[in-house]
């Protein structure tokens, strides 16, 4: 299935679509320097770049939110210009974006014939629309209640609907926006066996992931970007270190490259005791010492993110104890937190983390407005000097300060967030997700700045989905499972399967049960 | 060979000068310019002293009403409330000075506090009650104008002398529009250069992130609403002060030229977006129609579907404007 397609070898097929030599530039920065990328029926096209390098600019021209200001696109073999997304549908492009297109107190047949309810006499034909709907979840196997409220489905059924719902309008060539990105190693291969499928039906597919173990399992062909340029044209099966050579145009060393340099007293900077919340976590006690950086390992729902929670302040907890440098903590404040030296990256940070339409020098700012107020007045020329010095020293790539944070890619929005906390001084981070949709350089990058908070004498809380991250970063690795801590491992003992025993110990039964109740629907 | 023209050349355009990046930037106010540009050649009356600051006076209220609202829409949040809670202030002022036996200046403190207190209560039901602040500050317009009604007993009350004086002259100038500068400049300041300000702007952006930065959020939401409260007191006594009475029907309706006001400066109903200046722009093109109009003799039937017809294109230029933008 991943026999390449390289554009000097196009195959019997003629391509969908075709972007050729393609520039787009948004005032005096030209974000895309002439890209050609082509979409085979029955290919899945990986778009592979860090963040910036253009990717999402490159499927927006495909789906006709941006035009390009250079360059042609071809459908078919024909030029055409695609002025907005209804343009691309009508020739049949669908975009499934990260961000679901869904209205989720509707139902799964409402949103699939959204915009095109059958009518009967004026009034909706729920019957042709349940008929409808099934149609399209048949198209991809998929065997859910058309009635069921699109809500209280999974993140993984919703994006199945939302690609029903493309092919029910026709469509013959998806653009996956890291479809992958929010889902369980299940849920993925439930998604990768609907791609295989649409394959075969001679869907053409544009796939953007960051995770490079996907392209060989997905992929037909990779166009390599970087910075806006086209860099090659390679088959999936191309080894991950070529790929990330192309990507960032070096080959990196090391991808965890922890280091443990601190050598200042043995202190405890964080010690967490008997943490209780009502549901969630019970009874959750470690202690976190300088230079050290502990990772916070466990199943999605396990309560790590909870435990991250409680501490920073954010949300309260009914028993137990939070120390800072023995000092203990007030109960759900946020403030105190941030006083006594807590810093907080959150999860999701467009949701929790930025403030999007805000300038990065804002962002940076807001946890120090009042500490450096003088007369409640804000210390406008000191913020700045701060923000930009942190700037420089994180190396936040940006055309200025004033730049919203929003317009910098991920991996540049979440250095702006830990820019944040330095400006605070804070010595105990607590990270959840740190790199989740961060490029591979600005990965290394972070690490390294976890090694400079630690070698400062900082201590670092790191909650990670990704177990090679949690085993190459930390010192000592905790295993949540089922809302306690059920083990504690040192980085020495650490390997995957250690970490993933603890995980299921406790809940393997539960864990089941939940799935088999997922699955029923 | 490639360079196929296409639908996004015009957005060339965009960028270059400096000029052009603050024309782009303000474009109620290159409205404004092109409206008295365009009176002034229509009729001989529009640029002569006494017009120019009839209009200062004439938007002084809307302005300062503006001004405080402008808090609560940086801040996402909305304030039906402020037309009422204008008139109830002037009341009470008024009935604090007439049938209090109040000196006049506490009068005029006690009309800005029951504006302020108006406000923090709808702030407190925002911040804590969580109410939506539509449904609080609706509750607020209602009750607000309700206790206008009672203490008055329908009838107007006249104003300390204090009061009146606010709507009087200084030399030239009338006093109305001192208040107007005045009140800008501390508004400005506020949100410019204040802790609270910022703050402001960052939980209109994004409340939750400003919560898990620190930020106090209800304490932020309890402050935008006392403003806005307090602003539309001083609006109420500014109202007042130029009829020497405070009448019980006073500034109805004026909450919704408010919010024009503040939308066609460019702030955005989502919250995390508006400026003092852009605010004051856009009161100053609400009411340089109304009196361009009645220059010309249009009816005032006619100036309301213009005044409406106004706030569509003006926010449907800035909305186009910013969907340009990458993000």
């Amino acid at each position: 299935m991943s026999d390449s397609t390289m554009s000097d070898n196009p195959g019997t097929d003629n391509p969908i679509l075709t972007l050729d030599n393609v520039i787009k530039s948004f005032g005096p920065v030209t974000v895309i320097k002439g890209v050609t990328v082509n979409v085979y029926p029955g290919k899945v096209q990986v778009l592979l770049g860090e963040n910036g390098a253009g990717k999402s600019t490159l499927i927006k021209m495909m789906a006709g939110v941006y035009q390009p200001d250079g360059g042609r696109i071809l459908v078919d073999g024909k030029e055409v210009r695609l002025p907005d997304t209804n343009a691309s549908e009508a020739l049949g492009i669908a975009t499934i974006h990260q961000e679901l297109n869904l209205v989720g107190s509707m139902t799964v047949a409402e949103n699939i014939t959204m915009g095109r309810i059958p009518r009967r006499f004026g009034l909706v034909d729920r019957k042709k629309m349940r008929e409808v709907a099934r149609e399209a979840l048949a198209m991809i196997g998929l065997d859910i209640d058309v009635d069921h409220k699109v809500a209280e489905l999974g993140i993984a059924r919703q994006q199945l609907v939302e690609i029903a719902k493309a092919l029910s309008l026709d469509a013959r060539m998806l653009i996956l926006d890291e479809p992958t990105a929010a889902l369980t190693k299940r849920e993925i291969a439930a998604l990768f066996s609907v791609v295989e499928d649409l394959r075969e039906r001679g869907v053409g597919m544009v796939f953007i992931s960051h995770h490079l173990d996907e392209i060989a399992a997905i992929g037909d062909s990779v166009s390599v970007l970087r910075d806006g340029e086209f860099v090659a044209e390679v088959p999936a099966d191309t080894h991950e270190d070529e790929l990330v050579r192309l990507m960032v145009g070096r080959s990196i060393e090391q991808q965890f490259p922890r280091r443990r340099e601190y050598d200042g007293p043995d202190a405890t900077l964080l010690e967490v005791n008997g943490l209780s919340t009502k549901g969630t976590i019970n009874n959750v006690s470690f202690t976190v010492k300088a230079g050290e950086i502990v990772g916070l390992a466990g199943l999605v729902g396990a309560g790590r993110t909870e435990v991250i929670r409680a501490i920073a302040g954010v949300d309260p907890y009914a028993s137990g104890s939070v120390r800072v440098r023995g000092k203990e903590l007030p109960k759900s404040s946020i403030g105190a937190a941030i006083r006594a030296g807590v810093g907080h990256v959150p999860e999701d940070r467009k949701a929790h983390g930025l403030v999007l339409g805000a300038p990065v020098n804002e962002n940076i700012g807001y946890a120090t407005l009042s500490t450096t107020a003088k007369s409640g007045l804000v210390d406008r020329a000191g913020q700045r000097k701060r923000a930009e010095d942190v700037a420089d020293k994180l190396r936040i790539r940006m055309h200025n300060l004033d730049q919203v944070v929003g317009s910098l890619s991920g991996g540049n929005q979440q250095k702006t967030v830990f820019a944040r906390w330095i400006v605070a001084n804070s010595s105990v981070l607590l990270l959840d997700e740190p790199t989740r949709g961060v490029d591979v350089g600005a990965k290394v990058e972070i690490y390294e700045l976890m090694n400079a908070i630690t070698a400062a004498g900082g201590a670092v809380v790191m909650v990670s989905s990704e177990l090679p991250e949690v085993l190459g970063m930390s010192d000592r690795v905790l295993v949540m499972s089922g809302g306690h801590i059920s083990g504690e491992l040192n980085a020495d003992d650490a390997t995957q399967d250690a970490v993933m025993s603890l995980a299921v110990r406790d809940v393997q039964r539960d864990l089941e049960d939940k799935l088999m109740e997922d699955g029923h629907e | 060979m490639n360079k196929v023209a296409t639908a996004a050349a015009p957005k060339k355009a965009r960028g270059g000068s400096r000029i052009g990046r603050f024309l782009a930037d303000n474009g109620a106010l290159v409205g404004l310019f092109v409206l008295g540009l365009a009176l002034f050649i229509a009729t001989p009356d529009f640029l002569t002293g006494p017009n120019l600051l009839n209009i200062g006076i004439q938007a002084s209220v809307i302005a300062v009403l503006a001004f405080g609202l402008t808090f609560v829409i940086v801040a996402a949040g909305i304030d039906l409330s402020v037309g009422s809670v204008a008139a109830l202030s002037a009341m009470g002022s008024a009935w604090i000075f007439s049938e209090g036996s109040m000196p006049g200046w506490i009068a005029l403190i006690g009309g800005l506090a029951i504006g302020a207190l108006s406000g923090a209560v709808s702030g407190f039901a925002v911040a804590y009650g969580r109410l939506p602040s539509f449904i609080a500050t609706l509750a607020m317009l209602s009750i607000a104008r309700g206790l206008t009604l009672v203490i008055s007993e329908g009838r107007p009350i006249g104003t300390a002398p204090e009061v009146s004086f606010l709507g009087g002259d200084l030399g030239v100038i009338p006093m109305p529009i001192i208040v107007l500068v005045v009140a800008g400049l501390v508004a400005a300041f506020i949100l410019n250069f204040t802790v609270m300000g910022r703050y402001m702007y960052a939980v209109g952006g994004n409340k939750e992130a400003a919560r898990l930065s620190g930020v106090p959020v209800r304490k932020v939401l309890v402050t935008v609403f006392t403003l806005s409260g307090l602003f539309a007191g001083l609006a109420g006594l500014l109202l007042s002060g130029r009829l020497d009475s405070a009448q019980p029907q006073a500034a109805v309706g004026y909450e919704l030229d408010a919010i024009a006001a503040v939308v066609i400066g460019g702030a955005s109903l989502a919250g995390g977006i508006g400026r003092i200046s852009g605010t004051l722009v856009g009161a100053l093109v609400l009411v340089v129609i109304r009196n361009g109009l009645n220059l010309l003799n249009v009816s005032s039937f006619w100036q309301q579907v213009v005044i409406g017809l106004v706030i569509a294109v003006a926010v449907g230029i800035d909305s186009l404007r910013r969907k340009n933008q990458p993000h």
